[in-house]
């Protein structure tokens, strides 16, 4: 793919300078349409999350009379009776756990490994690199059948130790080809003089290395989060008990006890929703920045 | 920096920092992966402790199976429709929003919200937009289109997989061609309007060529996704109705899960396996020669 990115999404020095010679050719009176367009297009594209939004105020014969009107009451029942349904908190904490201590994981595992295969040359090295690049190709759905088979015949399934172990192993490739790329990019100079002041290996990739790392790292996170969070066949295969079940687990099922009920069922569409726009709006640079370096490298 | 010469110190080395990656690589993926290779050449059902060798049988039902050959066929359909609607709308997405309007951050930001939220909520979103309020639009307006549910139809329910495939990923891939069109100095593009090039012939003779790379990349992403796209598949049309709009991932799963059928599921998992890298590879080869040619 495309090896060097000399171009940065959020440099708005470039973009400045790229886009006034658009406006020149566009001129200010000719932008109104396009705005008019564009506005009306983002409108199209979020009008679905509206109307859950103003739908999970409702109850159903208020649905089913009109979906497009505004709630005649902002009440609440909807949202606290699907919190307690769907076991929200469990369920939450579950995503929160399995997300974090996995994302962590695969940044602390691969960024190790990719350092050792950057820098050391031997054949074996190359080998695993070469093996891990290439397994990105198989699809999920070639591994689950087996990984199933093998996971419970070792009683290891219904467990979310094993789900965080799981995406440790199917992070690693991507975060591993990044992390290569990166540690590739660092002067060798910086580690020798580390080395010479007395740093052991670990010390020098610890202290001088990694922090070095931190725009990759923050990459990884970023599409690791993303990524697990939203997650559902994996973790629909492995965690089986009610109490195990993560946020799109627990929604999905609730949909399919409560089917009729549709102001319950959009109250939990929306309690599903909420933390990652929360998170969305804390990290939107570093969200935006991220899913681009991932996906360029 | 690694200096080890001998061959105890390189081991120890390697397991100091590859060995957990390496450990845990091989039991998630590469073991059940060999595994699964020998599954196939059995008659597992999923519950017996003991299950005999079975040979090329499995691949020879797989290819019989014309229940996957339907949703194999769809699931081809599904994928070229999403590749070029998605890659048109987020370049021209990616197209305005780099032309210095006011706001083109928040507009940025907009267009990719709904990459943030997964197949599954996404599906039962869009479930409800198209089985209550489209119904509703419908009939208050007496549009014919919406008088019924997509979801009951069969080819609609098929579009409706390919509309929500498309709302979702356009917002993506217009990341990446923003950042395609932010690198093309701007000289160039002037250069191209004193010689007299119209915007469409801009864009067709300048923009475009410049960002083969990028379109290497987003069609290549959208094709790894279309083929194994199985939550929106589930959580909006359920496959249904009628099985009509059952999509090859989850195909897989319910010949495996549900009709316990193993060591078929596992052979027609291979077939896709099969599928995405050849359709891949010889994608990304036809784009880098594109790319050497301009």
């Amino acid at each position: 793919m495309i090896t060097k990115n000399t171009t940065n999404f959020s440099d708005a020095a470039i973009a400045k300078k790229y886009n006034t010679g658009y406006k020149k050719t566009f001129g200010r009176v000719r932008l109104l349409p396009l705005y008019f367009l564009l506005y009306l297009l983002l409108f199209l594209y979020l009008v679905p999350f509206f109307l859950i939004l103003v739908n999970a105020f409702k109850d159903r014969s208020q649905i089913v009379a009109n979906p497009l009107g505004l709630p005649p009451t902002f009440k609440l029942i909807n949202f606290i009776e699907a919190f307690q349904k769907m076991n929200y908190p469990y369920a939450f904490w579950n995503s929160l756990i399995i997300t974090v201590l996995s994302s962590i994981l695969i940044v602390f595992f691969s960024s190790m490994a990719a350092y050792l295969f950057a820098r050391a040359k031997w054949s074996f090295n190359k080998f695993m690199f070469f093996v891990m690049v290439a397994s990105m190709l198989i699809p999920f759905q070639a591994i689950m059948i087996p990984l199933v088979k093998i996971y419970g015949s070792l009683q290891l399934l219904n467990n979310k130790w094993t789900l965080i172990y799981m995406y440790i192993g199917f992070g690693s490739s991507l975060a591993v080809f990044i992390y290569h790329g990166s540690v590739k990019s660092i002067p060798l100079e910086l580690e020798e003089a580390a080395m010479i002041d007395g740093c052991s290996k670990l010390q020098t990739f610890f202290k001088i290395v990694f922090p070095l790392l931190k725009p990759t790292t923050t990459t990884i996170i970023i599409l690791d989060v993303l990524w697990i969070w939203n997650d559902f066949l994996l973790p629909s295969l492995v965690l089986i008990s009610p109490k195990n079940r993560t946020l799109p687990l627990s929604t999905y099922y609730f949909h399919g006890t409560y089917t009729s009920d549709y102001g319950l069922l959009l109250a939990s569409l929306i309690l599903a929703i909420t933390p990652v726009i929360i998170f969305y709006v804390f990290m939107q640079k570093h969200i935006i920045k991220g899913v681009l370096q991932g996906s360029i490298k | 920096m690694i200096t080890e010469k001998t061959f105890l110190g390189k081991l120890k080395t390697y397991l100091l920092f590859a060995g957990p990656t390496t450990f845990i690589f091989f039991t998630v993926v590469i073991l059940p992966f060999l595994f699964g290779i020998y599954l196939t050449l059995t008659n597992w059902d999923g519950i017996s402790a003991t299950y005999s060798f079975v040979g090329l049988k499995n691949y020879l039902s797989a290819f019989q199976d014309k229940k996957f050959w339907d949703s194999f066929i769809l699931t081809l359909k599904y994928v070229l429709y999403t590749v070029i609607f998605t890659n048109v709308i987020a370049f021209t997405l990616a197209y305005l929003l780099t032309s210095g309007i006011k706001g083109q951050n928040f507009l940025r930001a907009g267009f990719f919200i709904p990459n943030l939220i997964g197949g599954i909520v996404l599906g039962l979103v869009w479930r409800f937009v198209f089985s209550n309020v489209l119904v509703y639009i419908g009939n208050s307006l007496n549009w014919e289109i919406f008088s019924r549910s997509w979801l009951s139809h069969p080819e609609k329910a098929f579009w409706t997989l390919v509309i929500v495939s498309v709302w979702q990923s356009s917002g993506y891939m217009m990341i990446i061609y923003i950042a395609g069109l932010t690198g093309i100095p701007k000289d160039l593009i002037e250069a191209a309007t004193i010689e007299g090039a119209n915007s469409l012939q801009r864009i067709r003779h300048v923009i475009l060529p410049l960002l083969a790379p990028f379109i290497t990349v987003c069609v290549f992403l959208s094709l790894q996704r279309g083929f194994m796209v199985y939550d929106l598949n589930i959580a909006l049309t359920e496959g249904g109705p009628f099985k009509s709009t059952e999509l090859v991932a989850m195909h897989v799963y319910e010949k495996a899960f549900l009709s316990q059928e193993y060591g078929i599921g596992q052979a027609e998992a291979f077939f896709l396996f099969a599928m995405i890298v050849t359709v891949t590879l010889v994608q990304v080869y036809f784009s880098k020669k594109l790319e050497v040619e301009q």
